[in-house]
C-alpha cells in the first residue's frame, strides 16, 4: 500500500513513519506549515527546516501552506492529502495521533471523505515507553518548543536522553502532563535515526522564552553523510 | 490466557498498532496476559486453549472480515467469554444471524447505557470513541446493553457471556476492558 505520512518534523511524525516503512511503502511525507504559531493541529516550531529533513529521509515532501485558523486549517488539509493522494497515488494517510481524539477524528474523516486509508501506528501507545524506544532505537530528538508548566529554558534545544525522560515521568505523576507533549506541552524536531540516510546538524539557533513558554528556533541546519 | 484475535486485513498489518497492541497493553498493564492471532489463522477448536476472546476492531476501509464470517463459526459452540469490538461486534451479531448495516460514527459520542451488565455496569450515559463504517442489528434472542433498536451501541447473548460493543473501548474507556478480563468464566 503507498502511503503519505503527515509529517511536521517532530518525534511523533517521524516514528510514525518508521512504523509504515517497516510494513508499506511510504511514497511521501505531507507538511502543513501554519501561519499560526498556536494552530489547532499543526505542530509549527522549525516545520521550515522539515525540507531538510525528507532530504535527510530520502522521501520526497509535499508542502501546504495555511493560515492556520482553525477550520480553514482543516480544509487545508483535506487539499494538501488531495494533491498528495493524486501526485503519488497515495492509498492511505499516517498520522502521528497518540491520544487526541480531536486530531484523529479530524484526519479520520477527510481519509473517509477521499477513500484514502488512516493509519495511527502510535495510537494510545503508553507514552513514557514510547520515548524509551525512540531514544533506544537511535533517534536523535531535541526539545524545540515548550508551552506549561513547569518547563523552564533548559529544556530548549536539549536532547530527548533517558534522563529527561525520568524528569518527563516524574512531571507525568506530579502535574499529569503528557510526557510526549501531545497536549501541546512540547514540541520536538528530530535530527538523526534510523530511518535517516543522512543526518542533521544545528549549526546555529536562538532561544526566547518567558512564562514557561519558548521556542528553540534554529537558524542554520545542515545535511551531512553518516 | 485471553486470546486477542485480530480482524484486520492481513496478519501483522500496520493497523495491528492501532486496533489490537492497545488492547493487549491494558491486559498487561492489569495483569492478564494476552495472545494475539489473526482470524485467517485460527483452528476450530483453537478457542478452547484460552480463557476469553476478545475480537479486536479495524480501519474505517477495512472490511475485509466482513466477507468471512465463515471463519468465525467456531464462535457458535465456543463457551468462553467473548468480546467484540467494534468489527468484532460486527462479527458476533452475523455469526448469530443479525445483519451488519451502514451507519458510519466516528469520534466521541455519547452512550446510554440502558441495562445492567457484567461489562458495563449499571445504566447511565458514558462516552465512547468510535470508528465504523458499520453497526449491526440486534441478533434475535440478544439483549440490548446500550443504544436503542435501530442504533445498538452494547449487547450481550441472552444466556452466554457473549458481549458485543460498538464504541472502542481502548480509548478512554480502559475499564471495560479489565472487567471483561476479570468477568468469571
Amino acid at each position: 500500500m503507498k502511503l503519505g505520512i503527515l509529517f511536521s518534523g517532530g518525534k511523533d511524525s517521524v516514528y510514525a513513519c518508521r512504523r509504515a516503512m517497516e510494513k508499506n511503502e511510504v511514497a511521501c511525507l505531507i507538511t502543513l506549515i501554519s501561519e499560526n504559531l498556536d494552530s489547532y493541529m499543526f505542530h509549527t516550531p522549525n516545520i521550515r527546516h522539515s525540507k531538510l529533513q525528507a532530504e535527510a529521509l530520502g522521501i520526497p515532501q509535499l508542502v501546504w501552506h495555511t493560515s492556520g485558523e482553525k477550520e480553514a486549517e482543516l480544509a487545508d488539509l483535506e487539499a494538501a492529502i488531495f494533491a498528495a493522494k493524486n501526485r503519488f497515488g497515495l492509498q492511505g494517510i499516517v498520522t502521528g495521533a497518540i491520544e487526541s481524539v480531536y486530531q484523529a477524528a479530524r484526519v479520520q474523516r477527510i481519509c473517509r471523505a477521499q477513500d484514502l486509508w488512516c493509519f495511527n501506528p502510535l495510537w494510545q501507545i503508553n507514552q513514557v515507553d514510547y520515548l524509551r524506544q525512540l531514544v533506544s532505537e537511535g533517534f536523535r530528538t531535541i526539545i524545540s518548543g515548550v508551552f506549561a508548566y513547569p518547563f523552564d529554558e533548559s529544556w530548549l534545544g536539549a536532547e530527548l536522553t533517558e534522563e529527561r525522560i525520568r524528569i518527563l515521568e516524574g512531571l507525568q505523576k506530579k502535574y499529569k502532563i503528557n510526557p510526549s507533549g501531545e497536549g501541546g506541552e512540547l514540541e520536538t524536531f528530530v535530527l538523526d535515526g534510523p530511518i535517516f540516510k543522512k543526518r542533521l546538524n544545528v549549526l546555529s539557533s536562538s532561544k526566547t522564552y518567558a512564562n514557561f513558554r519558548g521556542f528553540f528556533t534554529i537558524d542554520k541546519l545542515q545535511l551531512e553523510d553518516k | 490466557m485471553i486470546l486477542l484475535v485480530d480482524l484486520c486485513y492481513e496478519k501483522d498489518s500496520l493497523s495491528q498498532c492501532e486496533f489490537v497492541h492497545p488492547i493487549f497493553d491494558t491486559l498487561k498493564r492489569s495483569g492478564f496476559s494476552g495472545e494475539i492471532r489473526h482470524f485467517s489463522e485460527l483452528k476450530r477448536r483453537e478457542w478452547e486453549r484460552y480463557d476469553r476472546i476478545i475480537l479486536c476492531g479495524t480501519a474505517l476501509k477495512d472490511n475485509y472480515f466482513a466477507e468471512r464470517i465463515d471463519l468465525f463459526s467456531w464462535m457458535i459452540e465456543c463457551r468462553k467469554p467473548i468480546l467484540g469490538i467494534c468489527a468484532g461486534m460486527q462479527v458476533i451479531s452475523a455469526v448469530f444471524a443479525g445483519q451488519i448495516v451502514p451507519q458510519p460514527a466516528i469520534g466521541l459520542e455519547t452512550i446510554s447505557i440502558i441495562r445492567e451488565s457484567a461489562l458495563l455496569g449499571e445504566p447511565r450515559e458514558i462516552d465512547g470513541y468510535h470508528l465504523h463504517n458499520f453497526g449491526v442489528t440486534l441478533p434475535e434472542g440478544f439483549l440490548l446493553l446500550a443504544g436503542k433498536p435501530g442504533k445498538v451501541k452494547a449487547f450481550c447473548h441472552p444466556t452466554r457471556p457473549i458481549y458485543g460493543i460498538v464504541f472502542h473501548p481502548e480509548v478512554r474507556n480502559r475499564g471495560i476492558i479489565e472487567r471483561f478480563a476479570g468477568l468469571p468464566s
